[in-house]
């Protein structure tokens, strides 16, 4: 089970895209995994056969947890019976009266390790009274705290017999954004910076190039938006990568723009575009058609949920002028647009109504300073007033 | 094509770009994106299925007679009966 993010600690197998025998290649999507941000396609690591598919469906999985055994060309399958090694959490023993709707699963369950009938199970007080309230018998549990001590969470684990209620995703969604933006707020020393933009040359150009076009191939404000963040930030590398607590900033060769996406019934996902500095504009603007499709019919993959080296959140074409927008870790900086709002401008000493966006860099003081978010809205600033050359 | 039957297609289009919107709970008035809350790539994906499905290229000018199923279903009537 990989992590998508650096807050996710579960997932839920819901379906196998491939069979023991079929061939996949690095990238493959073989698997969809339900998490706090909906479905997910989850890609493969590794080229080869699959051998045996060991993940059980429709149960929470802790990150880590081995789903499957992909064998490399002319590797042998590991010796002996293939019931998967206890490399996760051996499912407790009360697990298999569970759920009695759920189909049987494909691979026997682990058993738990010999319990210890006669010694006395060494549990937290808070498990001890979480037991009580679910009627968990500890002796059926394995405990994962220290010395094999039970804790809340090995209890928790343990009484499925209850089936939990279905996970409202609406409430899950909320969960994961709180986690994601609470860690932004408390670890993250944000900075701002803003400017306001004349955006009618970039308009006229659209409106023009737009004019002649099938629906298909026409162009959002939004896709010239994000070929000038990723123009800006392959010249200002302290907002372009990753930051984390044990290695500090790795700045990052690509720049793989990530598209904030607002769902209907709340919620927010930020899938990235890979690699985006060499693409066209055209190719930009179908990279995000194909996201936000995607994102509705939530079918984003793996990758795209964690590759996101800076963000790009716009209000689109109405709304708000403004937005100071919170970074998503581990990124270092998000961009944030208003919609365009006709205001009185100054050019060339006259005032002229123009469309302007107000734009807002959100960036991390523990990797950049005002200067450098400066030189980044400055390169932005740039990027838009040819948008012919984007 | 009746005006009825040209008000169903939009909506099935709707509910295939954005499948988390029923059909059924969308009345013939709703804004789509000030009530639907479609963001314009939302809007570019309808103006490409219509498109797709019945041969009509709506030019952005157009954008607003097709903000509500009411006055898609007229405008996709008189364009349709223009060929």
């Amino acid at each position: 089970m990989p992590s998508l993010g650096s807050d996710m600690e579960s997932g839920r197998l819901v379906e196998w895209l491939v069979a023991p025998g079929d061939r996949v290649n690095r990238g493959d999507v073989i698997a969809v995994v339900e998490t706090q941000k909906g479905a997910i396609e989850i890609e493969s690591f590794d080229a080869g056969i699959v051998h045996e598919l060991t993940a059980p469906m429709n149960e929470d999985l802790p990150v880590g947890t081995p789903l499957a055994v992909i064998l490399a060309e002319g590797e042998e399958p590991p010796a002996g019976p293939t019931a998967p090694t206890a490399t996760a959490e051996p499912a407790p023993e009360t697990e298999p009266v569970a759920e009695p709707e759920r189909p049987a699963p494909a691979v026997p369950v682990a058993a738990s390790p010999p319990a210890q009938p006669d010694a006395i199970r060494p549990a937290s007080p808070a498990a001890r009274k979480r037991a009580g309230e679910l009627g968990v018998d500890l002796t059926g549990v394995s405990g994962t705290g220290p010395g094999g001590a039970i804790v809340l969470a090995d209890v928790e684990r343990a009484a499925p017999t209850a089936p939990r209620p279905a996970p409202n995703p609406v409430e899950e969604m909320r969960k994961a954004i709180a986690a994601a933006m609470t860690r932004a707020k408390r670890t993250i020393p944000h900075y701002y910076l803003s400017e306001t933009l004349d955006v009618d040359p970039a308009m006229r150009f659209l409106e023009e190039r737009n004019a002649d076009k099938p629906p298909t191939e026409r162009v959002l404000l939004g896709a010239l938006f994000v070929r000038a963040t990723v123009l800006a930030a392959a010249k200002v590398k302290e907002m372009n990568g990753h930051y984390t607590e044990e290695s500090g900033f790795a700045p990052s060769k690509e720049v793989n723009p990530g598209v904030a996406i607002a769902l209907r019934g709340g919620g927010l996902v930020a899938p990235a575009l890979a690699d985006a500095v060499n693409m066209t504009l055209d190719e930009t603007m179908s990279g995000m058609r194909d996201l936000v499709s995607r994102a509705r019919a939530g079918r984003l993959r793996a990758s795209e949920m964690t590759r996101g080296t800076i963000t790009i959140s716009s209000l689109g074409e109405t709304g708000a002028e403004a937005m100071t927008g919170v970074i998503f870790p581990p990124q270092v900086a998000l961009v944030g647009l208003g919609a365009p709002h006709l205001r009185p401008w100054i050019v060339d000493g006259a005032i002229v109504p123009r469309h302007v966006v107000t734009l807002t860099l959100s960036a991390d003081h523990r990797v950049s300073d005002g200067r450098r978010a400066a030189r980044f809205i400055s390169e932005f600033e740039t990027a838009l007033k040819t948008p012919e050359a984007l | 094509m009746t005006p009825e039957d040209l008000r169903r297609l939009f909506l099935e289009e709707l509910s295939r770009i954005a499948p988390d919107i029923d059909p059924a709970t969308v009345a013939d008035d709703d804004h789509i994106q000030d009530d639907l809350e479609l963001d314009s790539m939302d809007v570019l994906n309808l103006v490409s299925a219509l498109h797709e499905k019945l041969g009509v290229d709506i030019p952005e000018a157009d954008y607003p007679q097709i903000a509500t199923p009411r006055l898609a279903a007229a405008y996709l009537a008189a364009r349709t009966g223009e060929a």
